[in-house]
């Protein structure tokens, strides 16, 4: 299976992996907090462009199960008191059996109705938790989430979440080259002849939207490790139209792009935060720059550059 | 229940003047989604400015006569910004895919946020109706205030106003037409791109007069653009995508869940509407009426 990966990149990837590793205590504790924030915002931009560049379906409420992850997550320890492990596997299951829910209407429908679908039924989650005071503390959120001691120092939660990130990685790679990540790309390029050539689209579709989902679940989960506290906004529309910017920041089409895109983007919200409130409106203009000039993402503007044409994994849809 | 009918019939006429506001700024969502097929999310924002526009306008011109100035002219500074920003950018992405015309128009809801941020900082502003609204009516019994009575006349106003326009004007049948058939309209010899950028603006002139009629009702604050937007997007989609009177049946859902859930369950009431809109979506997927899709 890893056949596909060339020595060159083998070797990059193990270089960038022991600096990952040796940085901590190199880094002021800032520095490590943030390069966190990126593994987690790069795990949640990854699991959305499984549904949305691999799967071509506009998943536009991803936030949801993110939030969901990290709802079940905290709730489990801070209400129940259960064991973190327990937690740790429950809540991204519990997000993923959410993706099910509503993948399970939404599959029914296409492009903007899927959307839109989407948009209410993960505004119905959203309302569900800003008003429930009673079980999530409504807009005040969770805070103070225990932890087992060892993951309240930033560099050992660092070196927990990275740990995750790496494996929930390498096993969206795999599936990514699997047969069903071949398959769902080829339902994104064309439905109706996969329909034709006997290719369950709807029920691809929906084990898709699971998978991912599961991991924003696993992203929800470690963004409590690092946080230890969540809030509503995490199930709000606004973060998953940011998601969605990172992965065309990044490119749809690349199977590394979202997490260039989140490391973009997180970088550049906390470093241009030092100096201006006005962070949104810079992440507009951006934006803007993207759409006219990088319409297919950093990483894909690199990949058409200077890679060989065989890294191109698809052709964007020209609609 | 111990509900009286009086509470029912009045919650019952404040959720139809809402229906009606909503109504007006989803009709401008409507008309924009249905001419260029793009869902513009900074409809929520230049609803925003019509509000805060019409907060400025009534600090310059105070009384009465300042409130009705407000309603003609924060609705035509909402057109302003919304030309300027289709003219210098928007109309160059018509050729490219459908996501991108939606992202860009997330890109100039950002903007346009942290633009009114600067333009009138970040506190809670209000706006008082004219005087002529003080105290309340009773129609049956149950009894609303004037303000949101007048809203209901407002709304039907407009309704038919909009269906003179799109109807019996040549400008509101050339749009309609692009709706349908873009490439037609083109071929008779129209600049299908002015009728894109007049559809735009209108639309967006009808977020602005929403807000600005919206106003004087809540407090105007940053953050009101995606409360609406997000609304505003329902209700289209329930109501059939692109279709005006859709909008007004999805506005009417939409409104009166929302004020009856306030009667029956004060702590879930936000959740009501969103019910209402699923269900809809799961035995009506294509939306009540028909999409011009």
């Amino acid at each position: 299976m890893l056949k596909s990966l060339s020595l060159k990149s083998v070797l990059f990837f193990a270089v960038l992996l022991v600096l990952l590793l040796i940085l901590p205590p190199v880094l002021p504790r800032f520095y490590t907090y943030i390069l966190t924030l990126i593994f987690v915002t790069a795990l949640l931009a990854m699991s959305l462009n499984m549904v949305v560049g691999h799967g071509g379906m506009f998943q536009f409420h991803h936030g949801v199960f993110y939030g969901v992850g990290a709802y079940a997550f905290a709730l489990l320890l801070f209400k129940a008191h259960m064991p973190l492990w327990f937690g740790f596997m429950a809540a991204p299951v519990i997000a993923a059996f959410a993706g099910f829910l509503i993948g399970w209407f939404c599959v029914r429908l296409t492009s903007l109705y899927f959307a839109m679908l989407q948009i209410s039924l993960g505004s119905l989650l959203w309302a569900i938790v800003f008003r429930w005071y009673a079980l999530t503390n409504g807009d005040d959120g969770i805070h103070g989430v225990p932890l087992p001691s060892f993951l309240s120092s930033v560099s050992n939660a660092y070196y927990f979440i990275l740990f995750f990130f790496v494996l929930c990685l390498v096993v969206m790679y795999l599936i990514h080259r699997s047969p069903f990540g071949m398959t769902l790309q080829a339902i994104r390029d064309n439905p109706a002849r996969c329909s034709a050539v006997g290719i369950n689209v709807r029920r691809h579709q929906l084990m898709a939207i699971v998978i991912a989902t599961f991991f924003a679940g696993v992203a929800g989960v470690l963004f409590v490790v690092l946080e230890k506290s969540v809030f509503p906004d995490l199930l709000f529309w606004v973060l998953s139209l940011e998601i969605f910017i990172m992965c065309l920041l990044g490119g749809w089409f690349t199977f590394a792009g979202p997490i260039l895109g989140a490391a973009i983007t997180v970088a550049l919200r906390t470093f241009v935060g030092i100096y201006t409130e006005y962070w949104t409106l810079i992440l507009g203009v951006l934006l803007i720059l993207l759409i006219f000039f990088l319409p297919e993402g950093v990483m894909g503007f690199l990949v058409q550059k200077f890679g060989k044409a065989r890294h191109r994994e698809g052709a964007p849809a020209r609609g | 229940m111990a509900f009286d009918l009086s509470a029912i019939g009045s919650q019952f006429l404040v959720g139809l003047s809402r229906s009606m506001i909503l109504f007006i700024v989803t009709a401008g969502l409507s008309f924009v989604l249905g001419v260029l097929r793009v869902p513009n999310i900074a409809h929520g924002s230049l609803y925003m400015i019509g509000a805060f526009s019409a907060f400025s306008i009534t600090k310059l011109v105070p009384g009465a006569e300042g409130f009705w100035l407000a309603l003609v002219l924060a609705p035509l500074v909402v057109a302003a910004v919304s030309f300027i920003a289709e003219r210098a950018l928007f109309c160059h992405l018509y050729q490219r895919e459908h996501l991108m015309l939606l992202l860009f128009t997330f890109a100039l809801s950002l903007i346009l946020g942290d633009l009114v941020k600067i333009t009138w900082g970040a506190e809670y502003k209000s706006i008082m109706a004219p005087k002529l609204f003080d105290g309340s009516v009773s129609i049956f019994g149950a009894s609303i205030p004037k303000y949101n009575f007048f809203l209901l006349l407002i709304g039907p106003l407009v309704a038919v106003g909009l269906w003179l326009f799109t109807s019996k004007t040549k400008l509101g049948k050339i749009a309609r037409a692009a709706a349908v058939d873009r490439e037609m309209v083109g071929a008779v010899g129209i600049n299908v791109s002015w009728v894109f950028a007049f559809a735009f603006v209108f639309g967006c002139f009808m977020a602005g007069l929403g807000g600005a009629l919206m106003a004087p009702t809540i407090s105007i604050t940053l953050g009101m653009d995606h409360n609406l937007i997000i609304e505003g997007f329902l209700i289209v989609t329930i109501g059939g995508l692109g279709n005006m009177w859709g909008a007004l049946v999805g506005s009417l859902i939409f409104g009166l869940t929302q004020a009856f859930g306030v009667l029956f369950w004060p702590q879930f009431a936000i959740v009501f509407p969103y019910t209402a809109v699923v269900i809809v979506l799961l035995l009506r997927p294509r939306g009540i009426l028909k999409s011009v899709w």
